[in-house]
Order: structure tokens, then C-alpha cells, then sequence
């Protein structure tokens, strides 16, 4: 996957600068006492992002455990029912079912240079708790995974999972019981145990350096799809389009193709009942600039900066905040965000079952409902790459329910 | 200056309560804070509520979603110190809260009517050293105080920072964690006051966890004062209406 081929660029974007920042976004809006944990992991990342040892060992684990690459797929009968090219990266294939490894297994490998032996994580979905315990139980690490109550009933097959693999799965019932409040218990977990413990943030979200580094460990799509679509149709995307609920899975395909002024970049977030109602999680449309969980960002918040609830049917992005890198790209426009509803995704879902014979995770669902419809407002043929972030297998009884009710 | 003189000069140890603005109810708050100025209290913190306070423990989480529900929000503190200065409170007053409510505000703003409210000083629980500056610029120009808050993990150099920057007091966290009642060994705090007092002759004092009389003596043989918030608020939680200042009253006065 190195070689660069003629016509392609040298990807290279943006680092934060050296306040952690992207534009007027990001830092590091944390209690003092994470200070000093927070730059030496930074101080530990960017040592090995020149470590071709650490490299090595990530490609290693990416190739033989996670199962990459993975695929680029050609969706010849969705592609004829809607008169487009579509390419689906296949992260549904990636080992636990989500793009949630990449980044898991890259900040496993991390604390372990840090010398950290107790993991904690969040989960909305419970992808990224899977995906973190897994990464433990491979590397002989102590695991403990917050996740709101809410999100333990709607994703019930992760907890087994989660607790299959060793894990410690602690409910969380403060706020909404949803994601955010998960986040909020971590962090005070880590204020906590900042001496023995490292946070596996499982998004493109957090104080600097994490939104950087889960970046970085997510670009392996990016880099993956970029060669692979030039290798299968000669050319560049038109579109690249993934949902965003923190945004680690759609930063990391945007990294590829950030410098490829052609590619557009689209990110679809969440807007639940509608965006017309106070029940939906599009953070990039809807909300305005603030801090939640160490970073500023758009975030959904009312006039005296209390965080709103968020609300949407898919627990991965039912988040009221979304990575500083999303609001900074937002802002000089290089991405563009949209929204898709609860059953704009829940189409997505059944469509893709049923045309394709694969089943999407509720998050991917909305980026896939939202591009059916939209794209009939663009010229036909056009290439579209649509990030396939993970499988639906989590999802079935909430969907299926929905569907009866419906 | 008022800040520091008030501590420095004060001959008997000195006691900051923390309370959540409007907690537990928003009706009798301000008879609420005549009654820790008049028990001995030195200084009050007052807490603005944020929707997700994470230095916070259950204690304080809880107060604060109280005081949402009782619909305070940032204008209502500053609204609720100014009532309680017409009325008479001479105690200083510190406002702690989480800097995107002081964002969504407008710093410059809240800076102001903090200041033309009679708030002498500012805590910003989320806030650490080095994103500090732009905030303290401000609040420098409206004289209030800024008051930083270190951990006993803070480096030398956060150390010398901080105490550059702070005027009022500085707030050394005694535990690494987050608030509420607890056991606490004070023998990392105590070298980080050391360390503090090398470099500053501003006040110092020890929160978090802090609830008995024996802890506030303790702290006050390498310390200026004690932060009392959590076991304040657990001591009001269940308290009837009727009772919430005579409970308040000799909580703070059995700490001396
Ligand atoms: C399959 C899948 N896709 C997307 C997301 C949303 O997260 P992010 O925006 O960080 O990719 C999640 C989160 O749980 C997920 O499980």
C-alpha cells in the first residue's frame, strides 16, 4: 500500500499548531490535573510518529488481527437503482465490526509505551468499548468501559461482548444516559486515576492531543481508499461521504482526500426526529461554538452554555458535541455537513440489506439514507466513496422493532 | 487586594464554604449566605451550575442539576450577588464555574457585571494555566481576582505560572480527583503548598474532600485556608426548608 503512484499527491494535512488548535478550535479544557498527563501522551505520540519500530507493530496488528485492508466494494445493483457510481469502504469488515479498532488498538499500543496499564474507555454504541476491549484482552490490559444506561439497553449485544473479552461495563445514569454523560464519567474516572490510567477516547473528540492522534490512527481509511479507488476506476471520487458522530471514522477518510481540491468531502450527522425539533444530534448545523469535554467546537447548547440533550435513534451518534476538526473544516468549508433523520437512516438500513445483502450499522445507515435522496440532485455518474463504518449486527432489535411500529 | 488581605489578615482560621448558586432552594439563597458570613465563614464560594460539571463528584453534580431545575443560569448569580451586596453581605464573594458558561455569557460581559455586582474573584474549574490568558486579561482590566486552581501533580513550571498569574488565592486541589467527602492523606498537598509558598506570598488554600474539623486542622498548620463544599451541601440536601439556615449556621460554626 506505499508506493505512490504518479498522479498522486503527498498527503498532508494539517497538524493542530502548537496550542492544539484547529483555526480558533480545539485545545485543552480539562482541570489542571490532567495537564501533565496530557502532554506526555503527546509528548509519547509525536515521538512515535517517528518510531518506525511502533509503525511496524501497528501494520502488523492492522494486517493480521484487524483484517486489513479493507475491501473497496463496487455496489453494482445500488449504483444502477440510483444512477451513480458507489464505492463502499468495507470499515463493517475491519475484526469487531467497526472502524473503532483502527484507533483502538493504535492508543492501546501507545499507553503501553507510556507505561499505563489500566484502560478506560466510553461508548455510545458500544463499538468502541468492543473495539477497546478487544484491544486489551490482545495486549494484557486491565479494561473498564463507561457507557450510558440508555445505550446499555439499546446496544445489549455489545455488553456481552464487551464482558466476553474481560472487560469491566459500568452503567452510567447521570444526564441523558446517553454518550456525553459516558464521556463525563471517564474523564472523571481519569482525573481520578491519572497516575495508573490511560483514556482511550474513542472519537475524534477531547482535549489535544486525542483529536490528533485518533486522526491519525483513523488516516488508514483514507490512505486505504484513496489507493484502492485509484486502482479500480483510474480516477478520484467526486464525493466522499461519511457520518459524523464525535467524526473519527469521517476524519479519517477525509484525511485522503483533504488535499484533493476535486473530492468533495461530505460528513452527515444526526437529526433524530428532525431538525425542527429540539430531538436531534446535528451538532455541525444546528449548534455554535463552545467547550464540552476539553475542546471548543460546535457544540448543541443553550444561550447560557448548559450542554443540550441529543437525541438519535443510532446511540454512536447521539452526541451534542463533534470534533474540532469538523467545526474548523466546516468553518473554511473544505467538508460540508448535513443531517439525516431517524427514518431517513432506517431507509438507509433496509435498502442496503436488501439491494446489497449487507447490513450497516444505524451510524453509516444515516450517511447512506441521506446520499440515496441527495444524489438526485447531482449530475448521474458521478463516483461517490461512501464510508461503510461498521456493521449492523448491534442494531437488529432496535431496528426490527421500529420497523413493526412503523 | 481585598482577597488576599482578607485572608491574610484574618486572625482566626479561615473557612471558605463552597455552595451551588439557588441550592437547595432560590428563594432564601441570600438569607442562606448571610448565615455562612455570619457564622465566621472568610470568604464564600458561590458555584454557577453547568449541565456537565465534570471536576465535580455525586454531591455537587447533584446540587448543581438542582439549581438547573430551580432555574438559575449564569445572569441569575451575578443577579443574586448583587441583591445580596445591596442588602448588606461584606464577605468576599468567588464565583466557580466552567468556563463555557462564562464563554456563552460573553467573557467580557460577565467580567463586568461580576465586577459591578460586588464578585471579587473567579474560579474556573475547567480552565487549566496554559488556556487561561485571554480570561485573565480581562479579568485583570475589571480588577477581579483570578484565583488558580493546582493539582499535587502540577509541574514546576505550572507551579511558577500560576503563581504569577493568581492575585486572590490559589486553590491547590487536595487529592487527585474529583469533589466530594472523602478520607484524605494530606501529605502531597502539603509539599505542593510548599512548593506554592516559595514563590508567592498570596494566600493559599486546600479543597476537595475537606468535611471534618480535624481535616481543616490539619490543613491549616501548611495552609491559609480550607474549602468546605461537598459535605456543606450534603449536610443542606435533605434539610427542610425552615431549617436550611440554622443547619447551615452550625455546620460552619463547629468547623472552628
Ligand atoms: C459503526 C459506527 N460508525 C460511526 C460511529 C460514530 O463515531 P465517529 O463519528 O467517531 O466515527 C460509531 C460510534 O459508535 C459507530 O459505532
Amino acid at each position: 500500500m506505499n508506493n505512490i503512484r504518479p498522479g498522486d499527491k503527498k498527503l498532508n494535512m494539517e497538524k493542530p499548531d502548537k496550542n492544539g488548535r484547529f483555526g480558533k478550535y480545539g485545545g485543552r479544557f480539562v482541570p489542571e490535573t490532567l495537564t501533565s498527563s496530557l502532554e506526555e501522551i503527546e509528548l509519547e505520540f509525536n515521538k512515535i510518529l517517528k518510531d518506525k519500530t511502533f509503525w511496524e507493530e501497528l501494520t502488523n496488528l492492522q494486517n493480521d488481527f484487524i483484517g486489513r485492508p479493507t475491501p473497496l466494494y463496487y455496489a453494482k445493483n445500488l449504483s444502477f437503482q440510483i444512477s451513480q457510481n458507489l464505492w463502499i469502504k468495507r470499515e463493517d469488515l475491519a475484526h469487531t465490526g467497526a472502524h473503532k479498532i483502527n484507533n483502538a488498538i493504535g492508543q492501546a499500543l501507545l499507553a503501553k509505551r507510556i507505561g499505563k496499564k489500566r484502560i478506560i474507555a466510553e461508548t455510545g454504541a458500544g463499538q468502541h468499548g468492543v473495539a477497546t476491549a478487544t484491544a486489551c484482552a490482545m495486549l494484557n490490559l486491565e479494561c473498564i468501559v463507561y457507557m450510558g444506561s440508555e445505550d446499555i439497553k439499546r446496544q445489549a449485544p455489545n455488553i456481552y461482548r464487551m464482558e466476553m473479552l474481560g472487560a469491566k461495563v459500568i452503567p452510567v445514569t447521570s444526564g441523558s444516559k446517553t454518550l456525553k454523560d459516558a464521556v463525563n464519567e471517564a474523564i472523571r474516572d481519569w482525573v481520578t486515576n491519572v497516575e495508573t490510567t490511560y483514556y482511550i477516547i474513542g472519537s475524534a473528540v477531547g482535549p489535544h492531543p486525542y483529536p490528533y492522534i485518533v486522526r491519525e490512527f483513523q488516516s488508514i481509511i483514507g490512505t486505504e481508499s484513496r489507493k484502492q479507488i485509484l486502482d479500480k476506476t483510474d480516477s478520484l471520487p467526486d464525493y466522499v461521504i461519511a457520518c459524523v458522530g464525535g467524526g473519527s471514522n469521517a476524519i479519517g477518510i477525509f484525511s485522503g482526500f483533504i488535499d484533493d481540491e476535486t473530492v468533495s468531502l461530505i460528513g452527515v450527522e444526526a437529526s433524530g426526529k428532525g431538525l425542527n425539533t429540539d430531538k436531534h444530534a446535528a451538532t455541525l448545523t444546528k449548534g455554535s461554538p463552545g467547550v464540552l469535554h476539553g475542546s471548543m467546537s460546535y457544540v448543541l447548547q443553550d444561550e447560557y452554555g448548559q450542554i443540550l440533550e441529543a437525541h438519535s435513534i443510532s446511540a454512536g451518534l447521539d452526541y451534542p458535541g463533534v470534533g474540532p476538526e469538523h467545526s474548523y473544516l466546516k468553518d473554511i468549508e473544505r467538508a460540508k455537513y448535513y443531517a439525516a433523520t431517524d427514518d431517513v437512516a432506517l431507509k438507509g438500513f433496509k435498502l442496503l440489506s436488501v439491494t446489497e445483502g449487507i447490513i450497516p450499522a444505524l451510524e453509516p445507515a444515516h450517511a447512506l439514507g441521506f446520499l440515496i435522496d441527495w444524489c438526485k440532485e447531482i449530475p448521474k455518474n458521478q463516483n461517490i466513496l461512501f464510508l461503510l463504518s461498521g456493521r449492523g449486527d448491534k442494531d437488529m432489535e432496535i431496528v426490527s422493532k421500529k420497523m413493526e411500529s412503523n | 487586594m481585598f482577597i488576599n488581605e482578607t485572608i491574610t489578615n484574618n486572625k482566626k482560621t479561615s473557612i471558605i464554604p463552597f455552595i451551588t448558586c439557588g441550592f437547595p432552594k432560590r428563594k432564601n439563597f441570600i438569607d442562606l449566605l448571610f448565615a455562612l458570613e455570619k457564622s465566621g465563614s472568610t470568604l464564600i464560594e458561590i458555584g454557577i451550575p453547568n449541565s456537565d460539571p465534570l471536576a465535580e463528584g455525586l454531591t455537587i453534580q447533584y446540587s448543581s442539576n438542582i439549581a438547573i431545575k430551580n432555574g438559575v443560569n449564569t445572569h441569575e448569580c451575578i443577579k443574586t450577588v448583587r441583591q445580596a451586596r445591596k442588602k448588606g453581605l461584606k464577605i468576599p464573594i468567588v464565583l466557580m464555574g466552567y468556563y463555557n458558561n462564562i464563554l456563552a455569557y460573553d467573557m467580557n460581559k460577565f467580567c463586568k457585571e461580576a465586577k459591578e455586582s460586588g464578585v471579587n474573584g473567579l474560579i474556573v474549574a475547567d480552565l487549566p494555566i496554559n488556556e487561561s490568558k485571554p480570561l485573565v486579561n480581562i479579568l485583570n482590566q475589571y480588577s477581579i481576582d483570578f484565583i488558580p486552581l493546582l493539582s499535587i501533580n502540577s509541574s514546576k513550571e505550572i507551579i511558577k505560572k500560576a503563581t504569577k498569574l493568581a492575585t486572590g488565592f490559589i486553590y491547590c486541589v487536595s487529592v487527585l480527583g474529583v469533589t466530594g467527602e472523602r478520607n484524605i492523606v494530606f501529605d502531597r498537598v502539603k509539599d505542593l503548598v510548599e512548593q506554592v509558598k516559595k514563590h508567592t506570598n498570596v494566600p493559599v488554600a486546600v479543597g476537595f474532600g475537606i468535611s471534618t474539623k480535624s481535616d481543616i486542622t490539619n490543613i491549616i498548620k501548611f495552609a491559609d485556608a480550607a474549602v468546605v463544599g461537598s459535605a456543606l451541601i450534603n449536610k443542606l440536601k435533605d434539610t427542610k426548608n425552615d431549617k436550611i439556615i440554622e443547619v447551615a449556621s452550625n455546620f460552619i460554626s463547629e468547623l472552628f
